[in-house]
C-alpha cells in the first residue's frame, strides 16, 4: 500500500427525485487498498459505486478517481478500472473465451493482446477447460470468476466488486476470496461493497459502514470491533415463551444486551466468566454460545438493526 | 443538497453520452459478427422471405397480370415491377428485427449494454455500432436478393449497382428509428406495434401496385412512409429510370437515419448512466 490516493470522494451525494441514496459520504481509498462499504441492502452501496464506475453522473458533491473528474474523463477512468457488478451481466451468446476477447476489444486492446491476456485470466479463473463452452451452463462460481477474470482484462488499477460472492456457496465463496487474495498480492487495489461482514473481515484492510446513504463508522475490522463492541458476545436462546422474561436478570450482569427476534446477544470482555454468572443469578437459557466480537455487532451497535434481515 | 449541487448534475448528465463518441462502435459490431459465427444459419433466415415473396407474387401472380406501367412512365413486366420494392422491404425486415427484437433483448435482459458501459465504450458507440450491424444485416439480404432477381432476369439497368448501398440506406433509416423505438418499449407486447407498422407499410407503400392506383387522398399517406422512399429508390436504380428526383428520397432516409441514431444513443444513456 502507498501513500497515492486513488478514489477520493467529499460530500459525495445521490439522488434519485426526492430519494436520497447517497448522502454526503467522504471517502479516500489508497493505491494498493483492500476497501470495503459495508452495510444491508438499500444503504447506498451499489449508487456509490456506480458513481465510482463512472456510470452514474454525481448528484452533488467532489468525486476523483485515479486524479480524474468522472464527469468529464469518463471513457479515460473507465479505461483503467475492472467492474464486476452485482449481476454477472455475462455475453450468453459468446463462449468463456469469447467473453473475454470481446470484453478486451472494448477497451480497444489488440487481438493478439487480447488472446494472450484471455490465456492467463482463464488459468487464473480456472476456467481453461471450459474455455470453449457457452456461458450459460457454468456454475454460479464459473460465472462469477468468469466475470472478474472479464473485469481484469485491461489489466485495471482499481477492481470494483459489487457484492462479489452474494448468492454463491460456501466452497465457492471461498474460492472467490482466495482468487481476490491473489489480486491484492499483486497490487491491484479492491474497491468491494458487501453486506457479509466474515466477507468484509476477510477481504478489507478498511472499511466503512454506511446505512440510510450515510457512514457511520470507518476503520479496519479489528479497529470497528474494538470501538464498537466488546472482546466476546454470548448468545442465549431460550423457549420462545420465555424470551421476554430474563432480559432484566440478563442486563444486571452485562454492561449490553441486544435482544434479537430468536435470541439475546450479551456483549463482554469475558464470555465465560458472563455465562457463569449467569448461571448463578438463575438465568437458563435453551442453549447458550461463547464467541469472538464480529463486524456484524458493529453494525447491530451502530444502528440497532441485524445486517441481513 | 445546495442549489449549486442541483444544478450541475442536470448538465453533466445531459453532457456524459457525448463526449463518448462513435470510435469504439466497430467493437459492437464485431461482437455481433462473433455471437452469429455459431448460428449464421439463422442470419440466413432473414433472405428466404423475400425470395418467396418474388417467386409466388412477382412470377406466379405476375404472369396473371401482364405489364405494368410504373411511375416512372416505363413498361415492364410485374416481377420487375415487384422485385426493386421487395428489395427494399428485405433491407427493412432485417433491419428492423436486429434493431428491435435483438435490441430489446439485449437491453432488458442480458444487460449487454450495461456491461459495455462499465468499458470506454460509451452510449453512442452501441447505437452506432448496433445499427451499422442492422443495416450489414438488412444490406446482406438484400445483395443476395440482388443475386436472384438478376439471375431471374429481372434486372433492367447497369444502375442496379447502386441497389445495394441504397438498401443499405433502407436498413440504416429502419434500423435506426427501430432501434429508438425499442429504447420507449416495456415488454414483448409492445412488439405487436412493429408488426403493426411494418406490415401495412410492407404492403401499401407503393410495393405491389405503382402509387399512380391508389386515390389521390391516399396518395401523400403513401408518399409520407419511409418503405415508399425505399422502394422508389430501388425501383428507380433497377429499372434504370434515373433522376435527381432519387436524391429526395436518399435525403428523406438519411435525415430518418440521424434522427434515429441520435434518438437512440440519448436514450441509452438515460436509461442506463442512471
Amino acid at each position: 500500500m502507498t501513500d497515492e490516493v486513488l478514489l477520493r470522494a467529499r460530500g459525495l451525494t445521490k439522488t434519485f427525485g426526492d430519494f436520497i441514496a447517497v448522502d454526503g459520504i467522504d471517502v479516500e481509498v489508497r493505491r494498493g487498498e483492500a476497501f470495503g462499504f459495508l452495510g444491508p441492502n438499500g444503504a447506498g452501496k451499489s449508487s456509490t459505486m456506480r458513481m465510482v464506475g463512472c456510470v452514474s453522473p454525481v448528484s452533488g458533491g467532489e468525486l476523483s478517481i485515479l486524479g480524474l473528474d468522472p464527469a468529464t474523463d469518463g471513457p479515460a477512468i473507465r479505461a483503467r478500472l475492472g467492474v464486476c457488478p452485482q449481476q454477472d451481466m455475462l455475453d450468453e451468446d459468446l463462449s468463456v473465451e469469447e467473453n473475454l476477447w470481446v470484453y478486451g476489444r472494448f477497451f480497444g486492446l489488440s487481438r493478439r493482446e487480447v488472446r494472450a491476456r484471455a490465456d492467463e485470466l482463464l488459468e487464473f479463473a480456472q476456467l481453461t477447460e471450459r474455455r470453449r463452452d457457452r456461458v450459460e451452463p457454468l456454475s454460479g462460481g464459473m460465472k462469477r470468476r468468469l466475470t472478474i477474470a472479464r473485469a481484469l482484462i485491461n489489466n485495471p488499477e482499481v477492481l470494483l466488486l459489487d457484492e462479489p460472492t452474494t448468492g454463491l456457496d460456501p466452497q465457492a465463496r471461498h474460492v472467490l476470496w482466495d482468487r481476490l487474495y491473489r489480486l491484492k498480492r499483486q497490487g491491484v487495489t479492491l474497491i468491494i461493497t458487501t453486506h457479509y461482514m466474515d466477507e468484509a473481515e476477510q477481504l478489507c484492510d478498511r472499511l466503512v459502514v454506511m446505512d440510510h446513504g450515510r457512514i457511520v463508522a470507518e476503520g479496519s475490522p479489528r479497529e470497528l470491533i474494538d470501538a464498537y463492541s466488546t472482546r466476546e458476545v454470548v448468545e442465549l436462546r431460550f423457549e420462545v415463551d420465555d424470551r421476554d422474561h430474563p432480559v432484566d436478570a440478563v442486563r444486571s450482569v452485562a454492561d449490553r444486551v441486544e435482544q434479537l427476534p430468536d435470541r439475546l446477544l450479551v456483549y463482554t470482555a469475558d464470555g465465560d466468566e458472563t455465562l457463569a454468572r449467569l448461571h448463578e443469578s438463575g438465568v437458563r437459557p435453551l442453549s447458550a454460545l461463547v464467541r469472538r466480537s464480529t463486524l456484524e455487532d458493529v453494525f447491530l451497535h451502530l444502528t440497532g438493526r441485524s445486517l441481513i434481515d | 443538497m445546495t442549489a449549486a449541487g442541483t444544478g450541475t448534475p442536470l448538465r453533466r448528465g445531459l453532457l456524459l453520452p457525448f463526449p463518448a463518441g462513435a470510435g469504439r462502435a466497430r467493437f459492437v459490431v464485431a461482437r455481433n459478427a462473433t455471437a452469429f459465427r455459431r448460428a449464421w444459419v439463422l442470419l440466413l433466415s432473414g433472405f428466404v422471405e423475400p425470395v418467396f415473396y418474388l417467386f409466388s407474387l412477382g412470377v406466379g401472380l405476375g404472369a396473371l397480370v401482364g405489364r405494368v406501367t410504373t411511375d416512372g412512365g416505363s413498361v415492364v413486366s410485374y416481377a420487375a415491377f415487384v422485385a426493386p420494392a421487395l428489395l427494399a422491404a428485405s433491407a427493412m425486415n432485417g433491419a428492423i428485427f436486429d434493431a428491435t427484437f435483438n435490441v430489446f433483448f439485449k437491453l432488458r435482459y442480458q444487460h449487454l449494454y450495461d456491461a459495455m458501459l462499465a468499458t470506454p465504450i460509451g452510449p453512442r458507440d452501441i447505437a452506432v455500432g448496433e445499427i451499422t450491424w442492422s443495416l450489414l444485416r438488412g444490406g446482406l439480404y438484400s445483395a443476395m436478393f440482388l443475386v436472384v432477381a438478376l439471375l431471374a432476369g429481372l434486372v433492367e439497368s447497369w444502375w442496379a449497382l447502386l441497389a445495394v448501398p441504397a438498401a443499405v440506406l433502407v436498413g440504416l433509416a429502419f434500423g435506426a428509428v427501430g432501434m429508438f423505438t425499442t429504447t420507449f418499449m416495456r415488454s414483448w407486447q409492445d412488439f405487436d406495434y412493429v408488426t403493426l407498422a411494418i406490415q401495412p407499410m410492407f404492403l401499401f407503400s407503393a410495393t405491389f401496385f405503382p402509387l399512380s392506383t391508389y386515390p389521390d387522398a391516399l396518395q401523400w399517406l403513401v408518399r409520407a412512409t419511409p418503405l415508399y422512399h425505399g422502394v422508389a429508390l430501388e425501383r428507380g436504380l433497377m429499372l434504370g429510370e434515373v433522376g435527381w428526383g432519387l436524391l429526395w428520397h436518399v435525403a428523406y432516409l438519411a435525415g430518418l437515419g440521424a434522427i434515429g441514431v441520435l434518438g437512440a444513443s440519448r436514450r441509452i444513456a438515460r436509461l442506463l448512466l442512471t
